[in-house]
């Protein structure tokens, strides 16, 4: 924009005077805007979480029941040298070595590790997640590459953490902290050794004192098994994975809650229990969950001799589906039968009224996208370049679960029993979409325009619904007073894909239903695990 | 990548509007882009096609003294994208409100130099979505900038330099989880501030007026790239260098009444899209000093 003005042409009048004033003035003006805004610092609620201070320290967890170890002390861990020995005494002074200098990057560590070692390791997952999920990027000739464990540094890297990879991912992590957890208690029993500031009085202790034996640790022992698990999944991450261990060995010792030993011998003992995971991890067929073009073609010929749309690809240029054989991953808590009979009845015919019926209300939610609705629709989102929805349901649980003050064992199982079953809500979920290969509305009526991104597979049922039913079926079984809360959040998640315009409502209700009764196979087990 | 408000035209001009003289008119603008910077890499995205912005702003520019104006604008903005199914946006832009202030002006043999001090406010005036790049319509921050600036004429000919800081206040999105390069767990977005360079170069006589520009917007510390097959953020870093062509010319028929044009022309840029723009505008002139109307604002 121009304005019009005669003054360079045509005066000189009164300019002298008003110069400085003028100047002043517009000095001051923008002194003060520049003060308006400038503490700019965001306070993130991970931060303010209290230290670990379980009320109920779970003395009996050594009995509960592992996931996938045959017994408690399925490995054996060393019996740690007696507190009497010159040995254990240049244990102590390492602690007050390090405590007579804590630097400030140290009381970070303790701040940070000292909210809970499981809790902290589920967000480093979901940093991870968030970080690698990003779909390949195509080849010069339209294609796309494949991320491959065989070359994972290659463009495009491994993994891509996709909702279902993420999902089994943080299952892996979850199941396998727990039955590490529940060793651990069974070891701090057997051996009994005292903490570092029972032993020596004169040793500050940073974090709440813990009544429980101090050997093994368990912080050293959820480095040991993590790390050898995260390695697996995320192969690329493996120095920043190694750093964050370190960091969380290191706390234990600097805040005076263990010895060395403790946390060595729990990183050992971690590490052994972490190669009963991996391995089981290699042979649950998601390696072979992305398909070949054969099985891609099939799936499309299947849903043409039923009569019905086949579902195609949105993505430019034309992606192939999304692990359309993770239906298959062995999991932990169904057995593939069960996958089968919990299967959705079919969607409506791609050429029924109702299917336009359906069709007609997404069209409707397109065009009538209310704030309210488009805020429900980025809340729940959880696309590329996020943790996913079973990373937000982590974030929920992890929220929750701070305010309960749960031991770390009985946080794992937590959520151990959360994960199990939103992976089984993948695999369920799956497992529907590609037996029904059922097409996205914008596919069938390209007027249909979205508010958020189509992911690239089909759509019966709502992955987001799955995830939801199911993690709020198990949260609403761990945490009862907040059932009702739980069960809003799961219900306002499904809706958003709804009002997003990417899913029909039997998507969403049929999902949601699957999700339930999958999340059920985690409350039965939660009931007969010895912890409740 | 929305974000092509950066800055209005007048605030950055070595033109004052005299006092009591009220100059208000409507700008169309349209401007789009097929291709985008992803970090530094320039690449195409077929699910969106050609991103489009289309804005309609209405602006005025007051005369408090002869060297004091007050700007302000305010633009209605449309997005869409041509190709994919995200829906596009559309609604109410951000307010900004600029001080201007010739701060010194200095006759040397017949030519003019002179300095300005120029203020600037912004905030948004609906509840737009920011966390919808590149279809949102703006990034929703507030801001506040400082623009320095001389300007040289020469006869007919003249040369303009500014620069500005611009301070970004904190967003906030509908979402308490989200991953820049690190996860943050809050609903509040850090944006990073911003430094604006502008140079323009041409003829200015009070007809007509022809240049040539050059912009640079360059994010400060705290921003992000996109990651490869990533959306782009409101923080990302937004860099972009801009040529354009600006023109005005002051009817003869109808005293007061100015036409505007322009195009720009993106040259390079980081986390944004290749846009060419061009825009069209109409201004009116009201000299509220005088009761009746005089019938030459216009000499030379």
């Amino acid at each position: 924009m121009f304005s019009i003005s005669l003054k360079k042409l045509k005066l000189l009048q009164q300019m002298k005077n008003n110069i400085y004033t003028t100047l002043g003035k517009c000095c001051l003006f923008a002194l003060f805007l520049l003060n308006v805004s400038c503490n700019n610092d965001i306070e993130e609620s991970n931060q303010q979480y209290p230290q670990l201070n379980p009320v109920n320290q779970d003395q009996l967890a050594g009995t509960w029941k592992p996931i996938l170890l045959t017994a408690p002390d399925e490995f054996s861990l060393d019996v740690p040298v007696a507190t009497t020995t010159a040995a254990y005494k240049a244990e102590i002074n390492e602690i007050k070595s390090y405590q007579s200098n804590i630097t400030n990057d140290q009381q970070r560590i303790i701040k940070y590790w000292s909210a809970g070692g499981v809790l902290r390791w589920n967000e480093i997952m979901q940093t991870l997640v968030a970080r690698h999920n990003r779909p390949p990027y195509q080849n010069q000739d339209g294609t796309y590459p494949t991320p491959t464990t065989a070359n994972p540094f290659a463009n495009p890297q491994f993994p891509f953490s996709n909702p279902p990879f993420a999902a089994r991912a943080y299952a892996y992590v979850s199941a396998a902290q727990y039955d590490a957890m529940v060793a651990t208690w069974h070891y701090k029993k057997v051996y009994n050794r005292a903490a570092p500031f029972v032993v020596d009085g004169s040793i500050q202790v940073l974090v709440p004192k813990s009544t429980l034996p101090s050997y093994p640790s368990e912080d050293g022992v959820l480095a040991g098994v993590t790390v050898e698990i995260l390695k697996l999944l995320f192969p690329t991450e493996i120095a920043y994975i190694q750093e964050k261990a370190d960091e969380q060995k290191l706390y234990r010792i600097i805040s005076g809650a263990n010895v060395r030993s403790d946390v060595e011998a729990g990183a050992a003992l971690g590490k052994k229990i972490a190669a009963k995971f991996t391995a089981r991890a290699s042979t649950d067929g998601a390696g072979a969950a992305i398909g070949n073009q054969a099985l891609w073609t099939q799936l499309e010929t299947n849903a043409i001799a039923k009569g019905e749309t086949p579902w195609l690809s949105l993505d430019l240029p034309v992606r192939p589906p999304m692990l359309p054989l993770f239906g298959n991953v062995k999991s932990f808590l169904m057995k593939p039968a069960d996958v089968v009979a919990n299967r959705p009845s079919p969607p409506p015919s791609t050429n029924s009224p109702q299917f336009l019926t359906e069709l007609n209300e997404v069209k409707k939610y397109s065009q009538e996208a209310s704030k309210e609705h488009m805020k429900i629709v980025t809340f729940w989102a959880d696309g590329v370049g996020t943790y996913t929805p079973p990373g937000h349901w982590n974030a929920i649980a992890n929220a929750a679960f701070v305010q309960e003050n749960f031991s770390e064992v009985r946080w794992a199982r937590n959520l151990a029993l959360l994960n199990i079953a939103l992976m089984d809500a993948a695999i369920s979920c799956w497992d529907a979409k590609y037996y029904y290969f059922n097409p996205r509305p914008c596919q069938v009526d390209s007027s249909i325009k979205t508010l958020t991104g189509v992911p690239n597979f089909p759509a019966y049922v709502s992955g987001h619904s799955t995830f939801s039913g199911a993690a709020s079926t198990v949260l609403s079984h761990i945490i009862p007073s907040k059932a009702s809360k739980f069960n809003t959040m799961a219900t306002e998640a499904s809706n958003s894909r709804l009002f997003g315009a990417i899913h029909y409502r039997s998507d969403c209700e049929k999902g949601l239903l699957l999700g339930k009764a999958v999340g059920n196979f985690a409350v039965n087990r939660a009931t007969t695990d010895g912890a409740e | 990548m929305a974000a092509s408000n950066f800055y209005a035209q007048t605030e950055m001009d070595g033109i004052m509007m005299a006092k009591n003289n009220f100059c208000t008119g409507a700008i169309y603008e349209y401007s789009s882009w097929n291709q985008y910077w992803e970090g530094t890499y320039k690449r195409e995205n077929l699910n969106f096609g050609t991103v489009s912005t289309q804005k309609i702003s209405v602006n005025g520019n007051y005369g408090i003294t002869d060297n004091l104006n007050v700007i302000f604008s305010i633009p209605y903005v449309t997005t869409n994208a041509t190709a994919g199914t995200m829906s596009g946006q559309k609604g109410f832009q951000d307010l900004s409100l600029t001080l201007k202030s010739l701060v010194y002006e200095k006759e040397i043999k017949g030519n003019w130099l002179s300095f300005y001090v120029i203020g600037g406010f912004s905030f948004p005036t609906s509840n737009y979505v920011a966390d919808y790049l590149p279809l949102s319509i703006g990034l929703k921050s507030k801001t506040v900038s400082v623009r320095l600036m001389s300007d040289y004429q020469y006869g007919d000919l003249f040369a303009t330099v500014s620069g500005a800081y611009v301070k970004r206040s904190n967003i906030e999105i509908d979402r308490n989880v989200y991953y820049t390069d690190e996860m943050h767990y809050s609903n509040e977005v850090n944006m990073p501030d911003a430094i604006s360079f502008n140079a323009r170069i041409g003829y200015r006589t009070s007809r007509l007026i022809a240049e040539a520009i050059f912009d640079n917007w360059t994010t400060q510390k705290g921003g992000f790239d996109i990651t490869t097959n990533n959306m782009p953020f409101p923080s990302n870093t937004m860099n972009m260098t801009i040529i354009g062509f600006n023109g005005k010319y002051n009817l003869k028929q109808i005293s007061g009444l100015a036409i505007i044009g322009g195009l720009n022309h993106v040259i390079a840029g980081r986390n944004v899209g290749q846009s060419d723009s061009f825009y069209g505008g109409l201004f009116y002139v009201l000299d509220f000093t005088k009761k009746i109307k005089t019938t030459t604002t216009d000499e030379k």
